[in-house]
């Protein structure tokens, strides 16, 4: 498979880019921040996502969706990022559907038509600390009656406020850092003893800190199989980790784009700043760390869609790489608008705050590069 | 099974029976590479390789059958070298020909051209250099100013060339001249002429790393007939449009430089591990050497996709034409920083220099070798000039 867009992923990127750049923009992003927005998204635009068929990308075509991969996901991704486009898609239609794919069809068939129709919103409870660390998973679930008893903390729960389910990562047996012992569960927020308390983050988004206090689910709401939740797990953040890396790169590429505009207009000393050396070779390094990036990211997704056993390490590489060279242009974007670059008023600054947000999304450069190493034994 | 993957499967049972178990072997120096030529020596396994890969075409894959290719689509061409890295078959033959002088023929070439040059290309027959930077045009290279007059029947060559790769082993050179000192850019005119005529000298460089592979070159009333034979042209493309071929071979060039960074086997940190130790986890017990290892391992990997990417969107001709100078940039600097920490991780067993234990301090020399990564084939600098300018669209660039 060459590592570029084959036609329908081409046509499906326009659609994307027009979609995106029509309906919600950097100012839309702006609208639902400066009205505190309680789910920092719009839910009607939520719905027009649906009506694009963009929930069900990673849908089998069986079960009402579209019945693509990962490319497809990454492409929608991109979009969303470079326009900072609030909404639930990462959480719901990538990671959170991957993991249902992963898992039996009740639970399919209770979640799929609410996210195909753009109604239910899916999030993900995984960090119980401030780094991302799912080999360090400590929270308990132990065995009751039929099903299982939740107990403990997760944090960072994007959409965790406005999330109808949570996907949790709980053990069910060994001790946190043993690899056996993990259960994904699908929790209901609805459930008896689910609390929330919804925090705003730098970038507007809303993440929530839950609270599990013997939250009882039944058998049904495993997803995967019972104390071996690694390859379920695994899939996940497979899915949200490239998924991340794709709407990185859309932030990084998007903070590129409106930087070269600005040095293209701005002028100083009778010259156009962007005439000068000084900038052009950090921008044009900048340039080749995004397209460096964006390869990484779509081999990930290639990877991940051919099922390869190399895609673990190309995930990291890409959640890795985007996550540099996308810290690298918001940086390099705020010091290049000078003063106005700390402006609200310039997006600029918003682009940063949205990569801060991403750097810490399911890992950041440190963590992947780390794995990197251990993925290559030592 | 696909037609592709049956090809793949042909492929691989080809080389099986026929790649010679020493062209299977890693390459440990540089001279277990083949160049060809008419003074070509030969190690056990080398000619029998080139010359069985060339009786098929293999040595310029994609290259049209009549040419002396193996007429493959880029698709099969891209299996055959997944196939050759695969089964670690090493390249038959290196050569500026393939690389840089066959891509510009075969798209100014004239058919007279193409059928004399490029067969002999393909069999490793004739050795090129390339006669591009001269003492006052490095980065600025179409100032040059060695100049070619027309005589009737020839032209008359006076000047120096300085950085010619292996000029001192080659048989032919495709040189830049200045044929109208009145325009910079549009008085340069692209020359094919043999290194053994009267009046062409050469003196190798020796540098920082102890070898020689550039050379001065010096023409002295240099005679360059207009044609060989009754219809071959010395000149490729047209008098005074020599700038348009070299801009066209310096993105083969580039894209080739850059591919060193690319070509980087198994991962660095792995490789070092037992030199520098690993702690009670199995890691390497230097925390800040492994951080940095792992960075470079993760921006290898992340190159290596860079690489495949541009090749398939440069053959498949969507990639921006400027974007080689984005490759070269990219694998050079990175090529660089890998030597960085293949020193830091050999330690002082890399310092050696003459000894045998360091294979004549081969792991230092390459060090030094890298250096030059980022200067020849074009600077980093003016890479990133070049980008601005043609793909960023910057004023005044």
């Amino acid at each position: 498979m060459p590592l570029y867009l084959n036609d329908d992923q081409k046509m499906l990127h326009d659609s994307a880019v027009e979609f995106m750049k029509g309906e919600a923009p950097v100012s839309h992003m702006r609208e639902f921040r400066d009205k505190q927005c309680k789910d920092g998204f719009s839910h009607a635009l939520w719905k027009q996502f649906a009506e694009m068929g963009f929930t069900g990308i990673l849908i089998g075509e069986d079960e009402g969706g579209l019945g693509l991969g990962h490319v497809e996901a990454g492409v929608v991704l991109e979009e969303i990022g470079r326009n900072l486009t609030p909404s639930p898609f990462l959480t719901t239609a990538v990671a959170g559907v991957e993991a249902l794919n992963a898992g039996g069809k009740a639970l399919r068939d209770k979640y799929f038509p609410g996210i195909l129709s753009g109604d239910t919103v899916l999030a993900l409870a995984i960090d119980e600390g401030a780094k991302h660390r799912p080999d360090q998973i400590g929270m308990a679930a132990t065995r009751e009656g039929n099903g299982f008893k939740l107990d403990g903390k997760k944090q960072f729960v994007v959409q965790g406020g406005s999330a109808d389910m949570v996907l949790v990562a709980a053990r069910t047996s060994g001790k946190a850092g043993d690899e056996k012992g993990l259960t994904l569960f699908a929790v209901d927020t609805g459930a008896k003893g689910v609390s929330r308390d919804n925090a705003r983050l730098v970038d507007s988004a809303m993440a929530a800190h839950m609270q599990f206090d013997g939250v009882l689910v039944d058998a049904d709401a495993v997803v995967g199989e019972v104390d071996d939740g690694d390859a379920v797990l695994r899939r996940l953040l497979n899915a949200g980790r490239s998924g991340a890396a794709a709407e990185t790169l859309g932030v990084g590429s998007g903070a590129m784009d409106i930087t070269v505009d600005y040095i293209k207009g701005r002028s100083q000393f009778g010259s156009l700043i962007g005439s000068f050396q000084a900038l052009q070779h950090r921008i044009s390094h900048l340039y080749s760390e995004i397209e460096v990036a964006r390869a990484c990211v779509l081999k990930a997704q290639q990877l991940l869609d051919e099922g390869s056993a190399s895609a673990d390490m190309m995930v990291s590489v890409a959640k890795a790489k985007a996550g540099k060279a996308t810290a690298l242009s918001v940086k390099e974007g705020v010091q290049m608008h000078g003063g106005v670059g700390m402006t609200d008023e310039y997006d600029i600054g918003l682009y940063m705050k949205r990569d801060r947000a991403l750097q810490e999304f399911m890992g950041d450069v440190n963590y992947h590069t780390n794995l990197v190493a251990e993925m290559q034994g030592y | 099974m696909s037609d592709l993957e049956t090809f793949r499967a042909e492929t691989a049972a080809w080389l099986e029976a026929n790649c010679p178990p020493e062209m299977r072997q890693p390459m440990t120096s540089e001279d277990d590479a083949v160049w060809g030529g008419r003074n070509a020596t030969f190690k056990p396994g080398q000619k029998e390789w080139l010359d069985i890969m060339a009786a098929k075409g293999w040595t310029v894959p994609d290259w049209p059958t009549e040419y002396g290719g193996g007429g493959l689509s880029r698709a099969e061409a891209k299996v055959l070298g997944q196939e050759m890295a695969r089964l670690r078959c090493r390249s038959p033959l290196s050569s500026f020909g393939i690389w840089m002088l066959g891509p510009a023929l075969l798209h100014f070439g004239t058919e007279a051209q193409k059928k004399y040059f490029l067969p002999q290309i393909a069999r490793g027959e004739i050795r090129w250099c390339q006669g591009y930077s001269e003492p006052g045009s490095g980065s600025d290279l179409a100032s040059l100013q060695t100049s070619a007059i027309d005589q009737g029947d020839h032209y008359l060559v006076n000047g120096q060339k300085i950085w010619t790769s292996y000029a001192d082993q080659a048989d032919w050179i495709f040189c830049l001249t200045r044929t109208d000192k009145n325009e910079k850019h549009k008085g340069i005119t692209f020359l094919l002429f043999d290194m053994a005529s009267e009046g062409v000298s050469t003196k190798p460089i020796k540098l920082i790393s102890g070898a020689s592979p550039f050379c001065e070159t010096f023409f002295d009333d240099v005679k360059v007939p207009k044609t060989y034979g009754e219809d071959v042209s010395a000149i490729v493309y047209e008098e005074n449009k020599g700038w348009d071929v070299a801009k066209y071979l310096l993105g083969h060039e580039r894209s080739m430089i850059s591919g060193q960074g690319g070509s980087a086997g198994s991962s660095l940190g792995e490789k070092f591990a037992d030199k520098i130790g690993r702690d009670e986890m199995g890691r390497l017990d230097d925390p800040i050497l492994r951080a940095k290892l792992a960075d470079l391992d993760m921006e290898l990997l992340a190159f290596r996709a860079m690489a495949e990417r541009f090749g398939d969107t440069f053959k498949a001709g969507l990639c921006h034409p400027a974007q080689p100078n984005m490759m070269k940039y990219v694998g050079t600097e990175l090529n660089k920083s890998r030597y960085e920490l293949i020193m830091s991780s050999g330690g002082s067993a890399v310092l050696e220099w003459e000894s045998d234990a360091s294979n004549g301090g081969l792991t230092a020399r390459d060090w030094l070798r890298t250096k030059a990564n980022s200067i020849e084939g074009g600077t980093s600098e003016v890479m990133l000039n070049v980008i601005s300018k043609q793909i960023l669209r910057l004023p005044g660039a």
